[in-house]
């Protein structure tokens, strides 16, 4: 059995019902593990040690009352885009370092109200912009599994976090690929809903139109529970949905049946990594070894596409969410300016990183006089081709199956200097955002990294909306037929 | 330099911000009353711009902005969306404004004005709804510093802007646009009217061009004009100042100018670095509004009857002039308090009913309401108590000088006036021999007038009338004195 | 088409963002060359595309105006950065 730090938030949520541990304990040793790992690792910005000590008792307390849910007790990570009351929400950004919400996020709220115990706000790329972590203001957080690498973002803090055994599961968001994306690089379970799944409310906006909220955790029937616990409707968000929540634990099941899988080609792509590949086709062979039907010719041509898109909508967006911080309500404030303007303009000079601004300024430009239909209504377009594309794929199949990233962890400071390079990590998750589907990440593999290091891979499975029982069902089956979930970081 | 006498087209069009007389702000639940409440209290982190929350549509809101542009005759399409429109300042919370850019809830539309006993109808161009921004309040600190304040208890306010087309051609048109607007807000009950307390703003875009020129000249937009007064001056300065400089041979350049009332001048604004690039985009926070045909005629339906179908009901059922009529329907609350008044009297009765009613408001109420500076619904004296009012000087209980005398004292007290008339003994004399012995001693008082009347000169007995109204103190029939006096004077020669 | 260091200035003054002169010279070049790779977009033939701004087809997402009571004065002005009485307070806006 995997020590108490390693363990499926299932399988301490088992523990905690049979009384063989206390949430008190495990909330300790998460702590332990913390002191022992952040300092090096960066997973953490902000700890909340007492506050996480009086949930755990509180949770004890239900547990004892036999009122207890999966997930009460259970010591969490909550990605720093998701506010939280009384606890300081930065976003990873000097310009929000000492920003105290007076409201937590509905996710949270909901994990709260399930009895979760949360050990503080987890490291992410500045306002969820980047794939690497390494453009938080707070200085980057390292990959568990090789240290000299990213462990993928803008989830770096989260993936890091559940991946290095510091907290049983995580949330964390997903506008283009934030949780699959480093789940896949961190050799965790990343779930991104159905936009809409998940109330948005108290996220902290980047691209409104594909921002998710999602679990990360350490096996799928996890990312199940935590998924049952924040999804839902929330009158505050006007685009959540009003559907019900399907109980997806109930589609958990060994087999694939009578499962139709569509694997596209254009998510092979060349340049990508041989090792990524090779490992992705053969996750898929075993698919169909557990009983589905493989189709390798779907087509999803508009793909190509899909990154040119997003780099449109999103900074777009990006650049009217990010408007608020001015330095006047809240947040890093310049003062010693000549005027207001000058004030307002310093204050988001320097409260704002590189790629902030970077995005910004794209989406301004994206939406200015003379280039709105060139760059964003055309964007908009081509987004409707991309929906329709998959709404056409799937109508045979009931999930897609494909690779993450077209690579594996890089190294710390490899793409920084090229965005465009950065950018192109997220090719593979990039199309669902743009489509508001589901998608999850699964480890299916390792590579081997040019330092000997193991590097992991995922699976990236992808279903049609509000459809996350297929997701589950798939991903379940796959992760049963093998132990990748199983395997941890040498630390 | 030659000057030629040119005639110029002037041309006004008008941006009105209405601010909804809606209970919660448009995207969140805060109370939306602010006028009397201290400074950001009614504030949650939605309406001030917090990290992560998110807008949700107040119903009533939409429903307010298409029954106004159904009683401006507008065009309800079946779609709707909101966008964002981007212009960072300190007064708006999330550094953009949620609008409607080029879906608004109603287009087009016209309403209809009378200027100088000509109807004429103007434009609508649209109607749509946003938010209102935060207050800001600036100050100058006795060290010389100036700062501004923040004020966020206005901030997310239901705010409907309707834009007029640039239809009118002189400030009169301008204002009884105005005017009549209000009127049809204040009917919807959408919207308090009031432009001294901001609740209802203007803005004007002017411009001249030579008469019979197709193209029109630059566009000044006027602001900061704070009642109807002063849109009506700022519009008369502004025509004068472009005729001047065009008459003097110069340009007019397309600028924003503020109007300094108690300079009685508009001046020019530096106009906002870049302001004009708003870069509009879908609010991707907020699904579209479909307004299908059921929903619609819902809000039809409630609608109240609007100004120009009361006029019409109103000189049809009441045979008033159109005159009375224009002054009754002027808002609907002293409509309302005329027929309250008019339906206490009995069926026959109602015509001649609303005729005095018509003059009791028209005239008394009107000139006392004005002295006091207070609305109809505001007055003690109640429809009730003027059709009582009316009951007393129609049954010949009291004189129409008393009844002036009992209504003034009404309108003060709020008391019923068979209490004041009986309390204060001006129940009218009816009792002939009481008036015979006031006739009989006017006419020895007065006996050159007496012999004046008996010699044809007929005016006299107006002031033989008058004498005896004085010995009665007012309290004698009027029409009674007249006759008794006629008789003694025909029976002794 | 690169963008000239004006055209990134005016976007920079647009967003009210300042930049330092060598912020201005690195984005020109790194937005110029990813403007340039937006230009694949041109290729799609998007007639007759209508755009999508919502990925979800729903509408009329409304709330009755009822008032609910706001957050507490304190609340609202803890995390001002400037601050006199109860007002936010920022240096004179000059136009």
């Amino acid at each position: 059995m995997d020590p108490l730090h390693y363990l499926a938030a299932h399988e301490a949520a088992d523990l905690l019902a049979r009384r063989e541990v206390s949430s008190v304990e495990l909330t300790r040793a998460a702590f332990d593990r913390v002191r022992a790992l952040d300092d090096s690792l960066h997973a953490f910005l902000t700890l909340t040690e007492e506050e996480a000590l009086a949930q755990a008792e509180a949770a004890d307390e239900r547990i004892a009352r036999g009122d207890a849910g999966p997930l009460t007790g259970i010591p969490v990570a909550i990605k720093d885009v998701l506010c939280t009351k009384g606890v300081r929400t930065t976003c990873g950004s000097r310009i929000l370092e000492s920003f105290i919400p007076p409201y937590d996020a509905f996710a949270v709220q909901r994990l709260k109200e399930a009895g979760c115990v949360m050990l503080g706000k987890a490291n992410m790329d500045e306002f969820a912009m980047g794939s690497s972590g390494e453009n938080s203001a707070f200085g980057p957080t390292l990959n568990p599994w090789d240290k000299e690498r990213v462990p993928g973002g803008s989830s770096s803090g989260s993936a890091a976090a559940v991946s290095a055994g510091m907290a049983f599961y995580a949330l964390g968001s997903d506008t283009g690929g934030s949780i699959r994306q480093p789940a896949s690089h961190s050799g965790i379970v990343g779930l991104k809903p159905t936009y809409g799944r998940v109330s948005r409310y108290g996220l902290i906006a980047f691209g409104s139109s594909l921002d998710q909220i999602g679990p990360l955790t350490r096996s799928v029937r996890d990312a199940a529970l935590v998924f049952q616990a924040v999804a839902g409707h929330d009158e505050r968000d006007s685009t959540s949905a009003t559907l019900d929540v399907p109980t997806v634990t109930e589609a958990l099941a060994p087999d694939l049946k009578g499962m139709r899988i569509g694997v596209p080609k254009e998510y092979f792509v060349e340049g990508m990594d041989e090792q990524v590949r090779q490992t992705v086709r053969a996750a898929i062979d075993q698919m169909a070894g557990l009983g589905a039907e493989i189709d390798w010719e779907v087509s999803l041509p508009s793909t190509d596409h899909a990154l040119a898109v997003y780099y449109i909508i999103a900074p777009s967006e990006a650049s009217a969410n990010l408007a608020r911080y001015d330095g006047v309500k809240y947040g890093y404030s310049y003062n010693e300016g000549a005027s207001m303007w000058e004030n307002m303009e310093k204050t988001r000079e320097f409260g704002f990183g590189d790629e902030v601004k970077r995005r910004i300024m794209l989406g301004t430009y994206a939406l200015s006089a003379g280039y709105y239909d060139a760059y964003y209504l055309k964007a908009q377009k081509v987004r409707t081709l991309i929906r329709r594309e998959f709404d056409a794929a799937f109508q045979d199949h009931d999930v897609l199956v494909a690779p993450v990233s077209p690579t594996t962890a890089f190294r710390l400071g490899e793409k920084t200097d090229d965005p465009l390079q950065m950018y192109l990590s997220d090719v593979f998750t990039i199309p669902v955002n743009i489509a508001g589907l589901p998608g999850i990440s699964i480890p299916c593999g390792f590579s081997r990294g040019d330092n000997g290091s193991r590097l992991p891979i995922g699976l990236q499975i992808i279903a049609k909306p509000f459809d996350e029982p297929s997701l589950f069902r798939a991903a379940y089956a796959y992760e049963q037929a093998n132990d990748w979930h199983k395997q941890h970081p040498e630390l | 330099m030659t000057t030629t006498a040119v005639q110029y087209e002037t041309i006004i069009g008008l941006e009105v911000h209405a601010q909804l007389l809606t209970r919660s702000k448009m995207f969140c639940p805060c109370a939306a009353s602010y006028v009397d409440s201290s400074p950001n209290t009614h504030v949650c982190p939605t309406c001030l711009g917090m990290p992560g929350v998110l807008p949700v549509i107040n119903k009533r809101a939409v429903e307010m902005t298409i029954m106004t542009g159904l009683a401006l005759n507008s065009e309800v399409p079946e779609r709707a969306k909101f966008d964002r429109k981007n212009y960072p300042y300190p007064d708006l919370m999330k550094g953009y404004q949620i609008s409607e850019f080029d879906q608004p809830l109603c287009t087009g539309g016209w309403l209809e004005i009378e200027l100088d006993g000509q109807r004429r109808r103007l434009g609508i161009t649209r109607v749509h709804l946003e938010e209102d921004t935060a207050k800001l309040i600036h100050v100058k600190s006795p060290t010389g510093e100036t700062y501004s304040l923040i004020d966020v208890n206005r901030s997310g306010v239901p705010l409907m802007e309707v834009v007029g087309e640039p239809d009118m051609h002189s400030p009169d048109e301008a204002r009884a646009y105005l005017v009549k607007l209000r009127q049809i807000l204040r009917y919807l009950d959408v919207c308090a009217g009031n432009m001294e307390e901001g609740n209802f703003r203007c803005d004007a875009n002017v411009s001249l061009r030579p008469m019979g020129a197709s193209e029109l000249g630059s566009k000044v937009e006027v602001k900061n004009m704070n009642s109807f007064r002063s849109v009506y001056r700022a519009l008369n300065h502004e025509v004068e100042r472009q005729r001047e400089i065009l008459d003097n041979g110069g340009r007019i350049p397309q600028e924003t100018r503020g109007w300094v009332d108690d300079q009685g001048v508009t001046v020019s604004q530096r106009s906002k670095e870049y302001a004009n690039d708003y870069r509009y985009f879908p609010e991707p926070d907020l699904p579209p509004i479909v307004v299908d045909r059921e929903w619609l005629e819902k809000i039809r339906a409630k609608m109240p009857e609007l100004p120009g179908t009361k006029r019409a009901r109103f000189l049809s059922e009441y045979g008033l002039s159109e005159y009375d009529v224009s002054l009754l329907i002027e808002t609907p609350a002293k409509a309302d308090y005329f027929e309250a008044a008019v339906a206490l009297a009995p069926e026959a009765k109602r015509q001649k009913r609303a005729k005095a009613a018509a003059n009791w408001i028209n005239g008394e109420l009107a000139g006392l309401l004005n002295a006091h500076n207070i609305v109809v619904s505001e007055a003690k004296i109640t429809p009730k108590g003027l059709s009582q009012l009316i009951d007393l000087q129609e049954d010949g209980t009291i004189s129409g000088k008393t009844a002036k005398d009992v209504f003034q004292e009404m309108f003060e007290t709020g008391r019923d006036p068979e209490q004041i008339v009986e309390g204060a003994g001006l129940v009218q004399i009816t009792a002939s021999d009481e008036i015979a012995a006031a006739v009989e001693r006017v006419l020895e008082n007065n006996a050159k007038a007496a012999d004046d009347y008996r010699g044809g000169k007929e005016e006299a007995i107006k002031f033989l009338v008058g004498q005896v109204m004085r010995e009665t103190r007012g309290r004698a029939n009027p029409e009674m004195v007249n006759q008794m006096l006629k008789g003694k004077l025909s029976d002794n020669p | 088409m690169p963008l000239t260091p004006e055209e990134v200035r005016h976007n920079a003054r647009l967003a009210r963002v300042g930049l330092s002169d060598d912020e201005v010279a690195r984005f020109q070049s790194q937005l110029s060359l990813i403007l340039d790779y937006f230009q694949r977009l041109q290729e799609v033939d998007t007639e007759n595309v209508p755009p999508t701004a919502h990925t979800l087809a729903m509408h009329n997402v409304m709330r009755d105006d009822e008032p609910h009571p706001s957050i507490d004065k304190e609340e609202v002005l803890a995390n001002a950065p400037q601050r006199e009485g109860d007002h936010f307070r920022v240096r004179a806006i000059l136009e």
